[in-house]
């Protein structure tokens, strides 16, 4: 296991050396300059620029001092967008929105769509099953932005029920972006839980346990459900690449000063170390949480970490 | 019961002798496995359902801008947003022409002069919804489909060799797709759209450039586990080249899985393709697909939400469709779901 997990840490770190070095290459060789207005400026006052951000030294003393940076988590200094502020301050500062509606939408759509396909599985082949069904299909195929505005448009303009956009009502403006990113995971879960508990229902186990004379309750939720929720763990990565996804786009809908929508921006205006500290903040992320998941599942199920050790 | 059987009438049975030519006859015709994969795919109303949606939109994307009577990105300033009006469902009280205009309800069409019908109504600069939505479905088909073809050409040979070769041609092509999938798809596809010159190649490429991965694993794994098969070892020994083995009988056995694979890689294409126009990362003005018709009509969707919910409806139709028509698919090839 060990040996697995220090194997896993070592590609995790090609992985993002890698990243960082193409997003750097990639990022000198973008048309467009970061400085704003920088046709107006006189050669000298350019350079005085150019100087402030390090922008006039050979492009491999760059990259070596953009490298070290990042080990010691420093993503150097935003050109034009936040003027001179730290790139990794930035990141944090936006973090809080993005994280709560992010964990609030994985939070809601993981349980409704746990609840979904049990009840489906529970009541194979009847109307609910098939409501269930719908929705799952409904939530994997509309994307998060149409199902985002939809949402705006309804429950935001028309019933005015919730904030419209911005992040000034605290937990009310949370409360539609976060059910906008809940749709994927709810789906997947749904759909997941759904074929899980049927293989489980179907198990010897679950026949013994009725012989035994168990109720219905407690065969679903002491036997079929647990089991059938281990493997629940090996979406959790699609999951949280969805969440991220979304983010761009929600936090774009609905106005919220997060990550995502702070990342949009900053393409926008060729805000160079932006670009670059979000895009590795992002990978890191999501490297991470994979990584995890690999190890819980391996933790759990220890037939996975077998296989998984020797791959 | 065994009591009994004196009580049945004698003459109600006859004996059947024993035809040693008709114990071998097979009472069935044969069924092939795509001919099997079909019976069950036509049981699934679902994906025969969305098979035919899909054929019916594929139909309108291509000839859909040919019939209506404006071209998709002429703009007619006076004709700027009118809500849809289609000439027989008008009377049913929708589709009418009717849109508010200061809070009250009219019909802007007779309020504009306009005598002809927009079935899909117009946007901001008068152009017409109808022929715009089919254009756009059209280029984001074609994005997807190209993009799919790409991810599959590239996903099956790059697997193929991976699992066929194994040992160290295996290892080192299997560490290069580790790296590769560790970084966020996400990721790649932004970055390469912004260096690119916005447009239809600079998306395909975005999304092709770490899009075949998935489909190389799944490939990889298919050939691994039939290649040590014994038929594969029975035609080896018989003298059978490695192309042969490939394409005679190691590709029709991963075929349903390539199939599987591809229905599933469309729609999630189609799906960047309109996440990417969302965020103002994909084509550019004039040109449309179904995420930038999204977009246009996201920034009126107070005022004109006819705009937006065309290009949306559809856009959802079609992932459902795929959706739909890959879960089938699944359900049909995939021998380890049948019963």
């Amino acid at each position: 296991m060990a040996r697995y997990i220090g194997k896993r840490l070592i590609y995790m770190f090609i992985t993002l050396a890698l990243i960082a070095t193409f997003t750097f290459f990639l990022m000198k060789i973008l048309p467009g300059s970061p400085i704003a207005s920088a046709d107006k400026l006189s050669p000298e006052q350019r350079a005085v620029v150019e100087a402030r951000y390090g922008l006039d030294q050979p492009l491999p003393v760059q990259y070596f001092d953009y490298m070290f940076g990042l080990l010691r988590g420093d993503l150097g200094i935003s050109i034009n967008q936040f003027k001179g502020a730290n790139v990794t301050d930035v990141i944090l500062s936006r973090m809080g929105p993005s994280a709560q509606i992010g964990f609030q939408g994985m939070l809601l759509g993981t349980v409704l769509g746990i609840l979904f396909g049990m009840v489906a599985a529970l009541r194979q082949n009847t109307w609910v099953d098939y409501g269930s069904t719908i929705v799952a299909i409904i939530g994997i195929s509309i994307p998060s932005f149409v199902f985002a505005s939809m949402l705006q448009y309804w429950f935001g303009l028309k019933w005015d029920l919730f904030p419209v956009a911005l992040w000034k009502d605290g937990f009310m403006s949370s409360v539609l972006p976060s059910i906008a990113l809940a749709m994927f995971p709810l789906a997947t879960a749904a759909r997941f839980i759904r074929t899980e508990m049927i293989e489980v229902l179907g198990s010897d186990y679950i026949t013994l346990a009725k012989a035994k004379g168990a109720s219905g309750s407690e065969i679903a939720f002491k036997h079929a459900f647990r089991n059938a929720l281990i493997p629940l763990i090996t979406v959790l990565g699609p999951m949280a690449v969805s969440i991220l996804t979304g983010s761009l786009v929600v936090e774009q809908i609905f106005a919220i000063p997060g990550i995502g929508e702070q990342f949009v921006k900053s393409i926008m205006v060729n805000d160079f170390s932006i670009i670059m500290g979000t895009t590795i903040f992002f990978s890191v992320f999501l490297i991470v949480v994979i990584l995890i998941v690999d190890i819980l599942y391996g933790v759990i199920d220890p037939r996975i970490r077998l296989s998984g050790g020797k791959n | 019961m065994t009591q009994n059987y004196e009580k049945l009438p004698q003459d109600a049975f006859t004996r059947i002798p024993r035809d040693t030519q008709e114990a071998e006859k097979i009472s069935k015709p044969s069924v092939s496995f795509w001919q099997d994969a079909w019976r069950s795919l036509k049981k699934n109303k679902g994906a025969i359902l969305s098979l035919i949606l899909f054929g019916l939109i594929l139909i309108m994307s291509l000839v859909g801008p040919m019939i209506s009577p404006y071209e998709p990105n002429d703009q007619t300033i006076t004709h700027a947003n009118l809500p849809p009006k289609i000439p027989v469902i008008e009377n049913l009280g929708i589709m009418d022409g009717v849109g508010t205009l200061g809070g009250r309800e009219v019909d802007l069409y007779e309020m504009k002069n306009v005598e002809q019908n927009y079935w899909f109504g117009t946007d901001g600069l008068g152009r017409d919804m109808f022929s715009r939505v089919w254009k756009g479905t059209q280029v984001s088909l074609f994005i997807a489909f190209v993009a799919a073809a790409i991810d599959m050409l590239i996903g099956v040979i790059y697997g193929g060799v991976s699992g066929y070769f194994g040992g160290r041609v295996d290892d080192v092509m299997q560490r290069i797709v580790e790296i590769l999938t560790g970084i966020p798809n996400l990721v790649v596809v932004i970055l390469f759209i912004l260096i690119m010159d916005p447009g239809i190649l600079a998306i395909i490429i975005a999304l092709t450039i770490t899009g075949w991965t998935g489909m190389s694993r799944v490939v990889r794994g298919q050939v691994l586990k039939y290649k040590s098969q014994e038929f594969v070892l029975a035609a080896r020994t018989l003298g059978a080249s490695d192309s042969r083995i490939i394409w005679k009988h190691l590709m029709p056995n991963v075929l349903g899985v390539i199939i599987i694979n591809t229905m599933f890689t469309i729609p999630g294409a189609i799906f960047f393709e309109a996440f990417l126009s969302f965020i103002g990362l994909g084509l550019q003005a004039p040109d449309a697909s179904l995420g930038t018709l999204i977009n246009d009509g996201y920034k009126l969707i107070q005022y004109q939400p006819h705009i937006l919910l065309f290009p949306a409806v559809v856009l959802s139709l079609i992932m459902i469709a795929f959706n739909l028509i890959g879960d089938g698919l699944r359900d049909a090839l995939d021998p380890k779901m049948k019963d």
